[in-house]
């Protein structure tokens, strides 16, 4: 007996153009972003988000063609006439379309987005997808069940400096991952302390300055002894204050690292190889684990 | 008579000096560029209260901010008995009255127990301050390129200054016991630690006197000459904190500043009706310098970062939280700010004391050969520490009294991008393709919606909604 394959349906994703051409208007413009739509690993949190949106019943579009990059590395790196120059091309295409709402899985493009476009004429009202995720879990249009159970799994969480101490979202994602009902633990430096990945300001495009240490290895270091509850390696790490009791070491296995932002899912899984931890260990950005949860994520 | 006319000279000469250094401490923050700081009193009065007078952000780290707050609440309360001791020396010989506040009854006895008490708890915080910096080793945001010589001693410094200051008070009070004590007198006032010390002065009425007198002395001048030495120092944070924290930045953190010059060239390139505003003029009319993009020096950067510089403390909680600085990168946002500082002083307003840091191989400065050069960005911060900055905000984050080294980054990344066209080749790579493909990446812009070629999803039946 061979096992039924699962059915499957296609998404057909709308674009904005399209909808405009029939006189219509999304709900939510959904901004997909550069590594979004190039970047091999984060394709795929994409579509995971993408066959959230689908299933359920958002009035969605993408800009698809039309969209670029928001500019946030040109101005972090200090250029501000490029990053000037992709704010109005971007904020003429939306406003041409009468855009009201955006959800982006980007933290760069979010902080870019809803905090400097309304200094240029871009006013949105602008969401990351981590709240719109802890949206429609606490409304129960997704209710997390009915795919993989995530009962019981390490998950620690990383915080992304650009939602988090940019724009002071730190419960969001941590609620969409309580709804997984999985083994939650925290990271020494968490929330406001959290540690940077290593790649924002620009750093995701160059090599980094002479060190010690690379400042992805430093993170994930900690996102593994914090996983395995090894004190003594959290306490052999720079800036982590030493644990008073060492908790029972737990096995890897099956432990997650999730993250929300798609240079932080770079950082860490280069990290994680790194340790050679690949096998044992896998980095999810939390779209993923919602659409894994709601079995939709063929 | 005497005393009063030498106490009152003195008086005047401490706060005119005082107000002198002070004002060209003002003069060096205003030669920053204009930026609007008005409005939103409320929001800037809960945040002053906050942050400067409850200390909020302190409390991140416990120990030091326990130990922090006895000083701090030591300074404010024992500053009732300064205002005494003012009185008492300008009026007391002449009218003939000691302890000008005894009027106040057991409210005077609260003052003074409180004083005394306090006084001792801030000799232990000194004594803890000092041994986290000077144990071998010392604690490690103590330590860096940017914290020796100078620094160090004067974080020295003012820990002694304060334990002579509380000794001396000790002092005065405890003769002050033991004289009235000799003469079967009641001296007003409760005074838990002294009484305790009256036992180790000698019983002799003269030598008493005496010695209350160099207490009392000690003391005030020991407070003006501390007054002045504060311009020189990075205590004069326990006045600069309340202003710098006032004109924080009310923004999300991730939200960097908007160059306005720069939005009208670009208006300008992309709608041909576009009128660009003329170029701010000087009042006679004149056509100013143009400004450069970013900061090169000081006077480039906006005059809220120069207040910062005056505001720091170099407590060191920036640098030890930066990702870049934990992993052994040059970036320390600490250095920056300090940097800031010397600049100011080194090209405007000195104050009395002014040893600027110089760095050696270890902070791999380049030689600067020609004065024109010494300017704070390459005079003082490397390149090479701007490009380590992740602009994770976790400095600005952390500092008691809201600093934002990332600003100050921000602004001579700036300068080397736009002005010297001096980015790492790595980033020019990453520009063009942003302006040729449209994302920082090489990729071919046709490519950019081929994520959703065969798209598919699980089948399952669609979700009620609840």
């Amino acid at each position: 007996m061979t096992p039924e394959a699962p059915a499957k349906k296609q998404i057909n994703v709308p674009v904005m153009a399209d909808l405009a051409a029939r006189n219509e208007s999304p709900e939510i413009l959904f901004w997909v972003g550069c590594a979004g739509a190039f970047d091999d690993r984060y394709k795929r949190v994409t579509r995971a988000f993408v066959r959230i949106l689908d299933h359920v019943g958002t009035k969605y579009a993408v800009l698809g063609l039309e969209e670029s990059c928001t500019g946030d590395p040109a101005k972090r790196a200090g250029n501000e006439f490029l990053f000037q120059m992709q704010a109005m091309q971007n904020i003429t295409t939306l406003n041409g379309y009468g855009i009201k709402k955006i959800v982006t899985a980007c933290p760069h493009c979010f902080n870019t987005i809803k905090n400097e476009y309304p200094a240029l004429g871009g006013d949105y009202e602008v969401i990351h997808h981590s709240t719109y995720l802890q949206q429609l879990i606490n409304e129960g249009k997704v209710g997390v069940t009915g795919g993989e159970s995530f009962k019981g799994r390490r998950i620690t969480f990383h915080d992304s400096c650009y939602l988090g101490r940019a724009n002071n979202i730190y419960e969001a994602p941590r609620e969409v991952l309580a709804a997984l009902d999985a083994d939650l633990v925290e990271m020494k430096r968490s929330r406001a302390n959290g540690l940077c990945c290593g790649a924002g300001g620009a750093q995701m495009w160059k090599e980094a300055e002479p060190g010690k240490k690379e400042i992805n290895i430093e993170r994930t270091e900690e996102a593994l002894a914090t996983l395995a509850g090894k004190a003594e390696a959290l306490a052999n790490l720079g800036g982590v204050e030493t644990e008073t009791s060492a908790p029972g070491a737990h096995d890897l296995q099956g432990s997650i690292i999730a993250v929300s932002c798609p240079f932080c899912m770079t950082m860490m899984s280069d990290g994680v190889k790194n340790k050679e931890q690949e096998s044992k260990v896998q980095v999810f950005d939390l779209a993923e684990l919602v659409a894994s949860a709601e079995g939709i994520n063929a | 008579m005497l005393q009063s006319i030498l106490f009152l000279l003195l008086l005047v000469a401490a706060f005119g000096f005082f107000t002198w250094q002070v004002r060209k401490i003002r003069a060096n923050i205003l030669v920053g560029r204009e930026r609007d700081m008005s409005g939103n009193v409320a929001e800037r009065f809960q945040k002053t209260l906050l942050v400067a007078f409850g200390q909020q952000k302190m409390f991140k780290r416990m120990t030091p901010a326990l130990l922090h707050l006895v000083v701090y609440v030591g300074f404010l309360v024992i500053n009732i008995e300064v205002i005494e001791i003012v009185v008492d020396g300008l009026f007391g010989n002449i009218f003939g009255f000691h302890r000008a506040l005894k009027f106040l009854g057991p409210v005077y006895d609260v003052l003074m127990a409180t004083n005394e008490i306090l006084a001792a708890l801030v000799i232990v915080a000194v004594a803890a301050f000092w041994w986290r910096r000077n144990s071998n080793p010392p604690l490690k945001r103590f330590t860096g390129p940017e914290l020796r010589l100078w620094p160090k001693m004067d974080a020295n410094i003012i820990l002694y200054i304060e334990v002579a200051l509380m000794v001396a008070l000790f002092f005065m009070n405890t003769a002050d016991l033991k004289l009235h004590e000799l003469r079967g007198e009641d001296l007003p006032g409760t005074f838990p630690i002294s009484n305790l010390l009256v036992g180790l002065l000698p019983g002799n009425e003269g030598t008493l006197h005496v010695l209350e007198r160099l207490g009392w002395w000690i003391h005030i001048t020991g407070i003006l000459l501390f007054l002045n030495y504060l311009p020189s120092s990075k205590h004069f944070h326990i006045i600069m904190a309340f202003p710098n924290v006032w004109y924080s930045r009310l923004v999300p953190q991730g939200q960097f500043s908007n160059v306005e010059s720069i939005t009208n060239e670009v208006k300008a390139m992309m709608d041909p009706g576009f009128v660009v505003p003329p170029a701010p003029t000087a009042p006679d009319g004149s056509a100013l310098a143009p400004t450069p993009f970013g900061a090169k020096d000081v006077d480039d950067l906006p005059w809220t970062n120069l207040l910062n510089a005056y505001s720091c403390t170099e407590c060191g909680r920036c640098t030890s939280v930066c990702p870049a600085n934990l992993t052994g990168k040059l970036l320390s946002p600490r250095k920056i700010i300090m940097d800031t500082r010397d600049r100011m002083e080194e090209k405007y307003n000195s104050p009395v004391i002014f040893r600027p840091n110089v760095y050696g191989e270890e902070a791999k400065h380049e030689p600067i050969t020609d004065m024109m050069e010494a300017t704070l960005l390459r005079g003082k911060v490397t390149p090479e520490e701007l490009w380590a900055c992740t602009t994770c905000n976790a400095c600005v984050e952390s500092c008691p009294v809201n600093i934002n080294p990332l600003e100050s980054i921000i602004e001579m990344r700036r300068f080397l991008v736009l002005e010297e066209s001096a980015a790492p080749n790595s980033l020019n790579v990453m520009f063009s393709n942003i302006e040729n493909n449209g994302a920082p990446w090489a990729f071919s812009p046709s490519d950019r919606f081929n994520w959703a070629d065969d798209l598919f999803a699980a089948e399952k039946p669609a979700a009620t909604v609840a």
